[in-house]
C-alpha cells in the first residue's frame, strides 16, 4: 500500500481509472441499450459482431474513429471542435468525488456535492456552443431548449438535494456513504423515521436526473422526429461520438450520484459485507439498477412535448420540492422548538 | 395551400418581422414520412406559417392511365397509396366493372371485403406505428409491424405480394380464396383481438400520449368541408361520414360495423377513430368469413381486350385514409382517355397550413401524424 500512497502515482492511477471507466461504460452502455431496446421491441439486437454482439461497440467506436470529422462551411469552427472536448469533461470532473467503495474514491472533498452540482452545471454549456457554432436551425432550436430545460430541472434538483443535506449535516459523498451504514433501511430512501418524505425526493430527483441527462421521454434535446438530432445535427464522426458518450457518461454520473444519496452507497443492503471489493459490487448493482431502469423508460415512453416538460418542473416539481424542503426544516426543527420552549 | 418546387413562394421570411426565421422541413427529415417538404415560417419554436411542399415523388399515374389499357394500367393503382393496395385497386376494377356492367360473383365480393378490411388493419397499424415514432416512442412500430407481418403473410398466400396488392381483376379475383387463406384469417382475427387491447393499456392510456394529442390541431367539420377532407379525420371532427356507408358498394350492406366517430376535432379523436376501425374491420372480417359462399370467384366471359363504352364512370372506396374515388372517362377504345385519382391524403394535407398556424412544433408535428400522410398518395 505504500506503492499506493504516493500521491502522484495515486493520482495517475485514478485518472486513467476514470477515464476507462467512463469509456468503457459509454462504449457497452450503448450496447446495453441497443440489447435492452431489443428485448424490449421483441427482436434480439445487435448479434453479429462478435459472440452475441458484445465487439459492436468496438465496430462502432473504429468506424467513427475512421470518418473524416466534417467542419460544415460557415460554422463557428473554434466552438464548433470545442464544444464535444466541454461535454466530456464534466462527468470525467465530476467522478473525482464519488465514492465506489470503501476506500475507492480519487478525492473525497468535503464539498463534494457541491463539485458535482457545479460541474454537471457546465454540460449545458458545451450542449447549448455545439448547437450554436452549427449555424443550424434545427441545431439552435435545440440548444435554447437545452438551456430552459436543465435551468428548469436543475432548481428542483438542488432543493432536493438541500432536503437532504439538511439530514446529513454534510457535502462530503463518503461522509454521507458512512452515515447509511448497517441494512438497506437505513438508506436514505428507506429513513423513514426521520424523514418520510424522501421517497418524494428520490422521484423528484431521479425525473430531474432524466431531464438533466436529455434522457426520453425528456430528450428535447435530440427529439430526433423534431430537430433531426438538435444540438449534434451538423456533427459526424466521432465529434457526434464524443456528445453520444458524454450523454452515457452523464447517466452514469446521475445514477452513481442517486446511488450514494439515496441508496446508500457502497453499503450493502443486508447490512454486513460492505467492505473492499464487496463495496464496489453493491455500488455498482445499484447504480446499473438504475441505469437499467432510465433505459427501460426510454424504450416505454413516447416524448413529452416541450411546454408540458416545462411546466411539469415549474408548477409541479419546484412547488413539490420547495414543499419538502419547507416540511424537512419544520420536522428538523419543531422538536427542538418545543424543547427550548418547555 | 400547398406548393410544388415551381410555385413555392421564396423567402417568406422577408415579409414578416425580423424575428421570424423559415426552417425547411424535409423533403428529407425523420418526420416528414418520405419526401413531404414543409416550409415553416417560424417565430421561435411556433409556427406562423406552414406551407407543404409536395412534388418530390410524383410518379404521372393519371398521364400513365392515359397510354395503356385498362388492364394494364391495374397494376398503376396498387403504387399509389401503397399501404392500402386493396382499396386502390378495389375503385378502378369497380369503375370498370361499371362500365362494363360485369356482375361480379358475390363470392368474389365477400373475398373483396376480407383482403380490403386486412389491409386497412395492416395501414392503420403502419400509422399507428409511425405516429409514435413521431412523439418519441419507439417501441409500439415493432409491435404494431410484428402483428402486420401476418396480414402480410395471408395476402402473400393470395396474390403473391406482399405490399402492392394486385389481387382484383375486373369480374372478381386473381385466383380464389382457399381454405388456408380463410382459417389463418380467422386465426388472426382471434389473435389480434387481444394484442388491440394491449395496444390500449400501453399506448392509448399512456398520459404522456394523451397530453400529446388531447386538444392538439383542432380541425373541425367546416374546415374538412373546405379542404375535402375524409377519412378519419373528418370522423375524427363528428361527421360520421364513411364511403362504405354514404355510398354502400360491393357487400358492405350486407355486414353489420359501427362507423366511429368523435366529435372532439382534436388528434386524439383521429388517433381513436383509427383504432377503433381496426376492431370494426375485425367485425367486418369475421362476418364476411361467415358468410362468404362457395361458387366461382371469376364472372365468366370477360372479353381479354377490354373496350369500355364511350362515357364517364367513377367509382368511390373508402381506403384508409379516407375518400379515394377513381374517374375514368372512355371514348370506346382500347386505352383510356383520361384517368382521374381523388387521393385522399392530399386533401388531408390542404387543411394543414390552415391548422398548423400558430401551433408549436413538436405539436404540429403530432398533427401531421394525426392526418396519416402517405406522400406518394399525395403526388400521384
Amino acid at each position: 500500500m505504500t506503492f499506493l500512497s504516493l500521491e502522484p502515482i495515486r493520482v495517475l492511477l485514478y485518472l486513467v481509472g476514470i477515464c476507462a471507466f467512463v469509456g468503457a461504460n459509454a462504449a457497452y452502455l450503448v450496447l446495453a441499450e441497443r440489447k435492452g431496446a431489443g428485448r424490449i421491441q421483441r427482436r434480439p439486437g445487435p448479434n453479429e459482431a462478435g459472440w452475441a454482439g458484445w465487439m459492436q461497440p468496438l465496430a462502432d467506436g473504429l468506424k467513427l474513429l475512421a470518418k473524416q470529422i466534417m467542419v460544415p462551411p460557415g460554422t463557428d469552427s473554434l466552438l464548433f471542435r470545442l464544444a464535444p472536448l466541454l461535454v466530456m469533461a464534466p462527468p470525467l470532473m465530476c467522478l473525482v468525488t464519488i465514492p465506489f467503495g470503501e476506500n475507492v474514491v480519487a478525492r473525497d472533498l468535503n464539498l463534494g456535492l457541491l463539485l458535482v452540482f457545479s460541474f454537471g452545471s457546465i454540460n449545458v454549456m458545451a450542449l447549448m456552443l455545439g448547437g450554436w457554432a452549427s449555424r443550424n436551425k434545427y441545431a439552435i432550436i435545440s440548444a435554447a431548449r437545452v438551456v430552459s430545460q436543465n435551468v428548469a430541472y436543475e432548481i428542483p434538483m438542488l432543493l432536493v438535494v438541500i432536503t437532504l443535506l439538511m439530514m446529513t449535516g454534510t457535502m462530503s459523498l463518503q461522509e454521507i456513504t458512512a452515515q447509511q451504514a448497517g441494512g438497506f433501511w437505513h438508506w436514505n430512501l428507506f429513513k423513514l423515521w426521520v424523514n418520510p418524505l424522501m421517497p418524494v425526493t428520490f422521484v423528484i430527483f431521479f425525473t430531474c436526473m432524466l431531464a438533466e441527462t436529455n434522457r426520453a421521454p425528456f430528450d428535447m434535446a435530440e427529439a430526433e422526429s423534431e430537430l433531426v438530432a438538435g444540438a449534434f445535427t451538423e456533427y459526424g464522426g466521432m465529434g457526434f461520438g464524443v456528445f453520444f458518450m458524454a450523454e452515457y457518461a452523464n447517466i452514469v454520473v446521475g445514477c452513481c450520484l442517486a446511488t450514494v444519496l439515496f441508496l446508500g452507497g457502497w453499503q450493502s443492503p443486508i447490512g454486513i459485507l460492505s467492505s473492499g471489493a464487496w463495496g464496489l459490487l453493491w455500488f455498482f448493482l445499484k447504480t446499473y439498477a438504475l441505469i437499467l431502469t432510465v433505459i427501460w423508460i426510454r424504450w416505454t415512453f413516447p416524448r413529452t412535448q416541450f411546454y408540458s416538460l416545462l411546466n411539469l418542473s415549474w408548477k409541479i416539481l419546484i412547488p413539490l420540492s420547495l414543499a419538502t424542503l419547507l416540511l424537512t426544516g419544520a420536522m428538523m426543527k419543531l422538536p427542538l422548538l418545543w424543547r427550548a420552549l418547555s | 395551400m400547398i406548393a410544388t418546387r415551381e410555385t413555392v413562394s421564396a423567402a417568406p421570411a422577408a415579409q414578416g418581422p425580423q424575428e421570424t426565421f423559415v426552417l425547411n422541413l424535409g423533403p428529407q427529415h425523420p418526420a416528414a414520412h418520405g419526401v413531404l417538404r414543409v416550409l415553416m415560417t417560424m417565430e421561435g419554436e411556433w409556427i406562423q406559417r406552414a406551407e407543404p411542399v409536395i412534388g418530390y415523388i410524383h410518379r404521372m399515374h393519371e398521364k400513365m392511365g392515359e397510354n395503356r389499357t385498362w388492364a394494364k394500367f391495374l397494376p398503376n393503382t396498387s403504387r399509389i397509396d401503397y399501404l392500402s393496395a386493396m382499396h386502390y385497386t378495389h375503385a378502378f376494377v369497380g369503375a370498370v366493372e361499371r362500365a362494363m356492367k360485369i356482375e361480379v360473383p358475390l363470392r368474389a365480393e365477400y373475398a373483396r371485403v376480407i383482403t380490403s378490411e386486412l389491409n386497412r388493419i395492416s395501414s392503420h397499424m403502419v400509422w399507428w406505428g409511425a405516429l409514435l415514432l413521431d412523439l418519441g416512442g419507439f417501441t409500439p412500430i415493432l409491435y404494431a409491424f410484428d402483428d402486420r407481418e401476418k396480414i402480410l403473410d395471408l395476402l402473400e398466400g393470395l396474390c403473391g405480394a406482399r405490399l402492392t396488392y394486385c389481387y382484383y381483376r375486373f369480374g372478381g379475383l386473381y385466383n380464389d380464396v382457399d381454405d388456408e387463406f380463410l382459417r389463418g384469417t380467422r386465426d388472426f382475427v382471434q389473435h389480434l383481438r387481444p394484442r388491440l387491447k394491449m395496444y390500449r393499456d400501453l399506448v392509448t392510456d399512456n398520459v404522456i400520449l394523451r397530453k400529446r394529442l388531447t386538444n392538439i390541431g383542432p380541425i373541425d367539420a367546416e374546415m374538412c368541408r373546405r379542404y375535402g377532407a375524409t377519412g378519419p379525420v373528418i370522423r375524427g371532427a363528428g361527421v360520421p361520414y364513411d364511403v362504405r356507408r354514404m355510398e354502400p358498394y360491393s357487400v358492405y350492406p350486407r355486414l353489420d360495423f359501427k362507423v366511429p366517430m368523435y366529435p372532439e376535432c382534436d388528434s386524439m379523436a383521429r388517433y381513436l377513430v383509427r383504432m377503433d376501425e381496426m376492431e370494426q374491420s375485425l367485425r367486418i372480417i369475421e362476418q364476411a368469413l361467415d358468410q362468404i359462399p362457395t361458387g366461382p370467384f371469376l364472372a365468366p366471359k370477360v372479353p381479354r381486350v377490354l373496350r369500355l363504352p364511350a362515357g364517364d364512370y367513377s367509382y368511390a372506396v373508402e381506403a384508409a385514409r379516407g375518400r379515394f374515388m377513381v374517374r375514368i372517362v372512355s371514348d370506346g377504345k382500347e386505352i383510356p382517355y383520361r384517368v382521374r385519382l381523388r387521393a385522399p391524403s392530399f386533401s388531408n394535407l390542404s387543411l394543414y397550413e390552415e391548422a398548423s398556424r400558430g401551433m408549436i412544433l413538436p405539436d404540429a408535428l403530432a398533427m401531421m401524424g394525426s392526418l396519416d400522410l402517405v406522400i406518394p398518395d399525395i403526388d400521384r
